[in-house]
């Protein structure tokens, strides 16, 4: 449920370091247990910048709507424009097909910051 | 009913039998409910292709009883209670002086001068202190909610899920008729009635015998695929078959004609409370209008989510969305101005400071199914 090789935040994205300063970023099983069925993805573009902890993208379940925090700071580089016609991938594959964006981040120390899976078990009560 | 310990929560009486199915429970109008089992959307698609089991035992019971009980039902609500013959059964308001909805409800005539009104969970104690404060003459209210239970049956194979476990006519029982039937040996008061734009049945019965009918109807089911579910996808269904929510699509500030439903008001029937305002904007034709849309741009409106004209000028709002999982589409309810309440109307709705085109849809939401 929690991939070892990854790390997490406290609201529940999860970052992957893909080397050269790039990560990718989605969000974790919990959190998409916690939503229900994803029925919407508001996408930012790519080039935008985004700030940790600060909100970048929405996801709409059928019942919830849930602002997703960026988990570290940078460029976007990449977004899984696939979650437009496809959002439930989220649901179904959250650490695969389900990613969000790809991110270059302008301070590599925040990865630092972030939850290992052992700890954002603990976070999340499991 | 029990309260939760932990939440002091009140619990309905199948609390137990949801934690064994694994439901997400939610606080909802002061009640712990289920609000999904295994998810939202193929529980709403289980009810439009063959049915669904609801617990709704949250809801109030208002019995109105005694020589004058008629006379205060017409009183009290705005429907002609003075049609219903028992076995019969009858959507209507409770409204105020101003014409606003108390709330809405389903009125049951169980016996001459005997009525029964199931109403909104969140309204019960509202309700039957306002009924409780206008009662005259020789008729008396009793709240059973908490040793009632409801159960719904809703979906294309409802019929054929309860025909197994009662010899009643169920054919017999047309859209709201009831009858006084044993259902696996439980006395019920069965009635055709839903909230979900299918057919099915409504089981009123003594709390008491919640739990075994429950079960009984989930063995009677399974061969036709009939599946609990919770209150999210009732509120995906009552949306796409355009049915308001107190609370949402009607307040004590909204009225009947406003939202569409004046054929459930009798202005010729005699005096009741909210007759005289009524009457008064029958006249005039109310200002706002509820309407139901769908997005044509990308985006799910929300209930509160300001509804806009081409301009940007304010023209009314949102008070339920949601992606509609029969539709394909994002759909929502909301009041406009009454100019802009016309069918293919487009109306813009704010979603997060974008503006969104949506356009009016005339009639039920559910009806776009068989159009696209």
């Amino acid at each position: 449920m929690y991939p070892e090789n990854l790390r997490y935040s406290k609201d529940h994205e999860w970052v992957k370091d893909e080397g050269d300063g790039r990560v990718r970023i989605g969000i974790t099983h919990y959190a998409q247990d916690e939503l229900g069925d994803v029925v919407f993805v508001e996408l930012p573009e790519a080039g935008q910048t985004i700030t940790k902890d600060t909100p970048f993208s929405v996801v709409e379940s059928v019942k919830a709507v849930s602002d997703i925090y960026a988990p570290v700071s940078g460029t976007i580089v990449e977004v899984n424009d696939e979650l437009e016609s496809r959002p439930e991938l989220i649901n179904e594959d959250p650490y695969g097909e389900g990613w969000i964006v790809v991110v270059e981040l302008s301070d590599p120390s925040e990865l630092d910051t972030l939850f290992t899976a052992e700890q954002y078990k603990e976070h999340i009560g499991e | 009913m029990s309260e939760s310990q932990a939440s002091g929560l009140k619990e309905t009486p199948l609390a137990s039998v949801h934690r064994a199915l694994g439901a997400r429970m939610i606080e909802f109008a002061g009640w712990h409910m289920p609000v999904q089992y295994t998810g939202i959307v193929a529980e709403h698609q289980a009810v439009r292709s063959s049915a669904g089991l609801f617990d709704l035992s949250h809801m109030g019971e208002l019995w109105i009883t005694g020589p004058d009980a008629l006379a205060n039902v017409q009183f009290l609500t705005t429907n002609d209670a003075s049609r219903l013959k028992p076995g019969m059964a009858q959507y209507t308001f409770l409204t105020n002086e101003a014409g606003g909805i108390v709330d809405d409800l389903i009125l049951y005539c169980t016996a001459p001068n005997e009525y029964l009104l199931v109403v909104n969970a969140a309204n019960t104690e509202k309700d039957r202190t306002w009924i409780t404060e206008r009662l005259k003459g020789n008729a008396a209210i009793d709240d059973r909610s908490d040793s009632t239970a409801l159960i719904a049956v809703q979906g294309p194979s409802a019929q054929r899920v309860l025909s197994s476990l009662t010899d009643a006519d169920l054919a017999a029982i047309k859209s709201f008729r009831f009858v006084n039937a044993e259902l696996a040996g439980v006395e019920v008061l069965l009635a055709r009635t839903g909230y979900t734009g299918e057919d099915g049945f409504e089981c009123i019965l003594a709390a008491d015998q919640a739990h075994a009918l429950w079960n009984r109807l989930m063995e009677a089911g399974e061969p036709y695929g009939l599946v609990p579910v919770g209150l999210g996808a009732r509120d995906t269904l009552r949306l796409e078959a355009s049915l308001p929510l107190y609370g949402n699509e009607l307040t004590d500030e909204t009225t009947p004609y406003e939202a569409g439903l004046g054929s459930f008001v009798k202005l010729d029937k005699g005096d009741f409370v909210g007759r005289a305002a009524l009457a008064v904007q029958k006249e005039q034709g109310p200002r706002r209008r509820l309407v139901g849309f769908v997005m044509e741009e990308r985006g799910i409106p929300r209930h509160g989510y300001p509804i806009m004209d081409e301009a940007g000028r304010s023209i009314g709002w949102v008070t339920s969305g949601s992606h509609a999982p029969s539709l394909g589409r994002d759909v929502g309810l909301g009041y406009v101005a009454t100019e802009f309440a016309r069918a293919d109307q487009l109306i813009w709705i704010e979603v997060r400071s974008r503006k969104l085109r949506a356009r009016i849809v005339e009639g039920r939401l559910l009806q776009l199914r068989d159009r696209t």
